[in-house]
């Protein structure tokens, strides 16, 4: 150029085609023609025109590639070329060529349509093309299905026979005389004759794809970097299954050549080429339907060239849509309640690993040099150093650390190990949702897990029974301000879905809510200074509720101190159901919960207030009208508090928990036998055919759902009854009250009676024939013998009844493990689908092409994460919070 | 027009599950066009033979209004373009 200043040019990709291989182009890409089925000489060489001749490229590291003069890493291999001795049929284009031959001449190829409606057709399909490819697939369709039914040809008036095609790749004409097979050969030449313009009437772009190449007569050989053999420790060579294919192709080849040059019968060579064609079609694709797929010698199937991309771990979904990355690290996960929600702790030896590249600075240069005299076997040390002039120095390797460390300069970049600060990203499958990745702040730990603080449990949908989970380091400044500001935990404490919280508290963060907030919590100085000090709180100490005989002072004004001063809120606690139901603040049990200007006045903290997953509680407001920070602080400090005086009071669950007094017992047992009674009635005005039936339904029908009702009444009641028995303030109800754990069900399945299992939603009554087990009589459809457990599990189940609680637990276990597929492949789709559309500036939902797919987004430009549970604005919050309160 | 008896042909326009339908007068279509700034094929389509569009008696090429009730905004407003088929 000149002398001028060397300018790269600029080359945008404006769009792929795709087309076929003409034999000429075959020819002209291919290094080498490969003529010998020999893989390797005597020698163990690989030789001349063979299957590993070396210029289709570089096999070992260090060589020199003999046709592009590259090393193995630069070479990108050579194709070779293989002249088929007799044509054969690509499996991949049948159904072309199918179409194609029945929709033309068989002598004189013309698209059997009269030349003044082709011309017609053929302007229509010009001003289709482009503007409407939708409408002009439909016409070629068309075009093709019409010309199919000519039976003579409108051009050379010939007469035209009906072609079928014998799957997988033979195709018989069924002329006057009987069928023929039309041999590769036969149909290369009808489809040789093929007009263009008619290919392209029929659909087809003759110059990328002319259809008589679709019949293969030269063979593309791929470079061995795409066949690599393995060396195995015996020093064996295994070569790749497509190499094996290939060889299979050659001698079959030469077979028929000299078959064909011998002058063979005619019926050895047909038989020759048609497992010739064999070879060939399992080369490209080793499932084809009605095939015998080739074998290895251990009988395993050949990956060849179809396998090798379709399906989950194909070159598409395995290789290009997800990769296996590096700078990422997994191990199982454990809890840890003193991190913040932010922070994810790191194994040390995790963080050895993981590094990132820092840029030496006049700033940082100090701190740098620090992490390179500890060297990568000291924690936060550095792998490696990059010299301004590229050059990589391991620092494994390096005897004097102490020299790079002096001979740092700015321009040097340093892969420091990661460290307290630093922002990762962590995730765990499945990745169903925008939270399943979040960024968190790294936290250097002692042991071999990684740490996570129990509020973030929810969105992850982690437990700690061996969950493993990923971590990721971003290496760029981009990408690590990106995850800062956009993915960090804190961001996603409202979820998109709906605009509630999906971080909150769980378990024992609710039970100590609402201990802690209880009216019978009174605190001792030393106590509330516990707890302050817990949750991180610097301030005065209030006024004590109870001056005498000594200063306490109540739950609910610790817990008020570290509300944000101006906070209004006013709702019904979890606990407000059933007898301790309140809907407004003048409530006697405690259930309303009051919070004015910051002070929590009334009412228990429990899972409505502070729960994960509780739209319009507590936590939604202070984190969306505080800000996600401050939500964040909040649950950091408000939570360590409520852990904090679990711990202080203790929190357990013991079997008197769910033992039901003597009592209890027996009013419950009274209550089984009297529906055991009613049961007993059911069925004998079943036999003497008086029973009432239900409208549209049999007789029998009518008494299964009789026998139901009583037995769910006889549950229900026998619940009832156990709670009421039971002690109000004992561990398992507080518990299942607030929401922390359980439900009354499952404490009436502990401490009065299962009742009945089922399995698909009725009564137990698969088995043996007219009984579940052989100890019934066959017909019994009493309790017993349909799976009704009369026991609890703090009384214990007997052996059928075990079966029974066996037989409906297994069908809730199939039920999740058919779910989770069917769920997992509809997402599949939907996100295929959906992935592409975007809310544009005039909140239009567009696709990529421009197209408009909603006028507005929603019908209402809401976002629902910004939402409140789907309304735009939500007005009795906004009026409480400007007006405070009534009264 | 599926129904061959004059007497059991129904209006399904009157249905009350069929939302408000209308053709844009040359004006509209230039108007709408203008303000989403594309073109009428990246509208989303409704076929000419739907039962709809040959009640209304549509032309592929005319552009149909579409008013429904929508549960989160009162009324909701949609466009298609016809096309042949």
């Amino acid at each position: 150029m000149r002398g001028e200043v060397a300018v790269s040019e600029e080359k945008v990709v404006k769009g792929i085609k795709f087309g076929l291989l003409s034999p000429e182009l075959i020819r002209k890409i291919s290094v080498t023609a490969i003529v010998t089925a020999d893989v390797y000489d005597e020698d163990g060489l690989p030789s001349e025109g063979g299957i590993m001749d070396p210029r289709l490229g570089v096999i070992e590291p260090g060589q020199k590639c003999v046709t592009c003069g590259n090393s193995i890493v630069a070479c990108p291999g050579h194709f070779g070329h293989l002249e088929l001795a007799r044509p054969v049929i690509h499996v991949g284009f049948v159904k072309h060529i199918y179409d194609i031959l029945r929709a033309t001449c068989r002598h004189c190829g013309r698209l059997k349509i009269p030349e003044e409606e082709l011309n017609r057709y053929f302007d229509l399909l010009k001003r289709l093309e482009g503007r409407w490819p939708l409408l002009a697939r439909g016409l070629t369709d068309y075009v093709r299905r019409k010309a199919m039914k000519a039976m003579e040809c409108p051009h050379c008036k010939s007469r035209q026979f009906k072609i079928k095609l014998e799957k997988p790749t033979s195709f018989l004409e069924e002329g006057p005389g009987g069928s023929r097979k039309l041999w590769p050969t036969d149909i290369r030449a009808r489809l040789e004759r093929v007009d263009n313009r008619d290919l392209k009437l029929m659909g087809h772009d003759p110059e990328f794809a002319r259809p008589e190449w679709m019949v293969i007569t030269v063979l593309p050989v791929p470079p061995i970097s795409v066949r690599p053999s393995i060396l195995l420790e015996t020093g064996i060579r295994s070569e790749d299954d497509l190499t094996h294919k290939l060889v299979d192709i050659i001698r079959t080849n030469d077979r028929l050549r000299e078959s064909i040059n011998a002058g063979a019968p005619e019926v050895i060579i047909e038989d020759l080429w048609d497992l010739f064609q064999y070879h060939i079609t399992t080369y490209f694709d080793n499932e084809v339907p009605g095939v015998p797929p080739a074998k290895h010698r251990s009988g395993r199937a050949l990956r060849t060239l179809a396998q090798r991309l379709r399906g989950k771990e194909g070159r598409f979904r395995g290789n290009l849509s997800g990769k296996r990355v590096d700078f990422s690290a997994r191990t199982v996960i454990s809890p840890d309640p003193n991190l913040s929600i932010n922070e994810v702790g790191v194994p040390e030896e995790v963080a050895k690993t993981l590094t990132i590249p820092e840029r030496v600075t006049p700033w940082n240069i100090d701190e740098l040099r620090t992490h390179v005299l500890n060297g990568p076997y000291r924690h936060p040390g550095a792998n490696y150093v990059i010299d301004p002039s590229g050059r990589r120095i391991d620092l494994r390797y390096i005897k004097d650390l102490k020299a790079i460390a002096e001979n740092l300069k700015p321009g040097y970049i340093i892969e420091r190990h990661l460290k307290d600060g630093d922002v990762v990203l962590f995730n765990r499958q499945p990745s169903l949702h925008r939270m399943s990745i979040m960024a968190h702040i790294v936290r250097i730990l002692p042991g071999r897990t990684f740490r996570l603080h129990l509020a973030v449990c929810p969105p992850y949908n982690a437990d700690f029974d061996g969950d493993e989970m990923n971590l990721h380091v971003p290496q760029s400044d981009e990408a690590r301000a990106e995850a800062r500001v956009l993915l960090l935990v804190q961001e996603h404490i409202l979820s998109p879905r709906y605009g509630g919280p999906t971080i909150g508290g769980i378990q024992d963060y609710i039970s100590g809510a609402y201990l802690l907030s209880s009216k019978a919590t009174l605190l001792t100085k030393e106590q509330v200074s516990e707890l302050l000090a817990g949750s991180g709180y610097e301030g005065p100490i209030p006024e004590p509720v109870v001056l005498s005989p000594k200063v306490l002072w109540s739950g609910k004004q610790i817990i008020s101190l570290i509300l944000p001063p101006d906070f209004n809120f006013r709702g019904k606690a979890n606990m407000s159901a059933g007898p301790l139901r309140c809907d407004d603040y003048e409530c006697f049990w405690d259930s309303y919960v009051v919070v004015k200007r910051g002070k929590l006045l009334m009412g228990v903290l429990d899972k409505k207030t502070l729960g994960s997953q509780q739209p319009e509680s507590m936590l939604h407001w202070i984190t969306k009208e505080y800000g996600n920070s401050f939500g964040r602080k909040f649950m950091d400090n408000a939570f360590k508090m409520f852990l904090r005086f679990v711990e202080m009071r203790g929190f357990t669950m013991a079997l008197d928990d769910v033992k039901p007094p003597a009592k209890a017992v027996e009013e419950i047992n009274a209550v089984v036998e009297d529906s055991k009674k009613k049961v007993a009635e059911l069925i004998e005005q079943y036999n003497e055919g008086k029973l009432e039936p239900i409208p549209g339904r049999t007789m029998d029908e009518s008494l299964e759902i009789r026998i139901m009702e009583v037995l769910a009444d006889a549950r229900d009641n026998a619940g009832e009854i156990a709670t009421k028995y039971l002690d109000p303030f004992n561990n398992v109800f507080i518990m299942a009250r607030t929401g922390a754990r359980g439900n009354v069900l499952n404490m009436t399945q502990m401490a009065a009676l299962l009742g009945q299992q089922s399995v698909r939603g009725e009564r137990i009554r698969r088995g043996y024939d007219g009984r579940t087990l052989p100890h019934f009589k066959p017909g019994d459809v009493g309790p017993e013998a349909r799976g009704f457990v009369r026991n609890s599990f703090v009384g214990g189940l007997s052996p059928i009844e075990l079966f029974f609680h066996a037989a409906g637990g297994r069908e809730g276990l199939v039920d999740t493990a058919v779910r989770t597929s069917q769920s997992g492949y509809m997402q599949r789709r939907l996100v295929n689908a959906l992935q592409d559309l975007r809310v544009d500036y005039d909140l239009t939902v567009r696709t990529p092409s421009n197209s408009v797919v909603q006028l507005i987004y929603g019908d209402d430009g809401v976002d629902p994460g910004k939402s409140s549970y789907g309304n735009a604005v939500n007005i009795d919050r906004i009026i409480e919070r400007v007006v405070g309160w009534k009264l | 027009m599926g129904w061959k008896s004059e007497k059991v042909r129904v209006n399904i326009l009157e249905h009350e599950l069929v939302p408000r339908h209308e053709v844009l007068s040359a004006e509209e279509v230039v108007e709408l066009l203008r303000r989403l700034g594309i073109r009428p094929e990246q509208l989303p389509w409704i076929r000419a033979s739907d039962p709809v569009a040959r009640e209304l008696g549509v032309k592929p090429g005319d552009i149909v209004r579409i008013i429904r009730k929508s549960p989160v905004a009162g009324e909701s407003i949609a466009y298609r373009f016809v096309i042949s088929g």
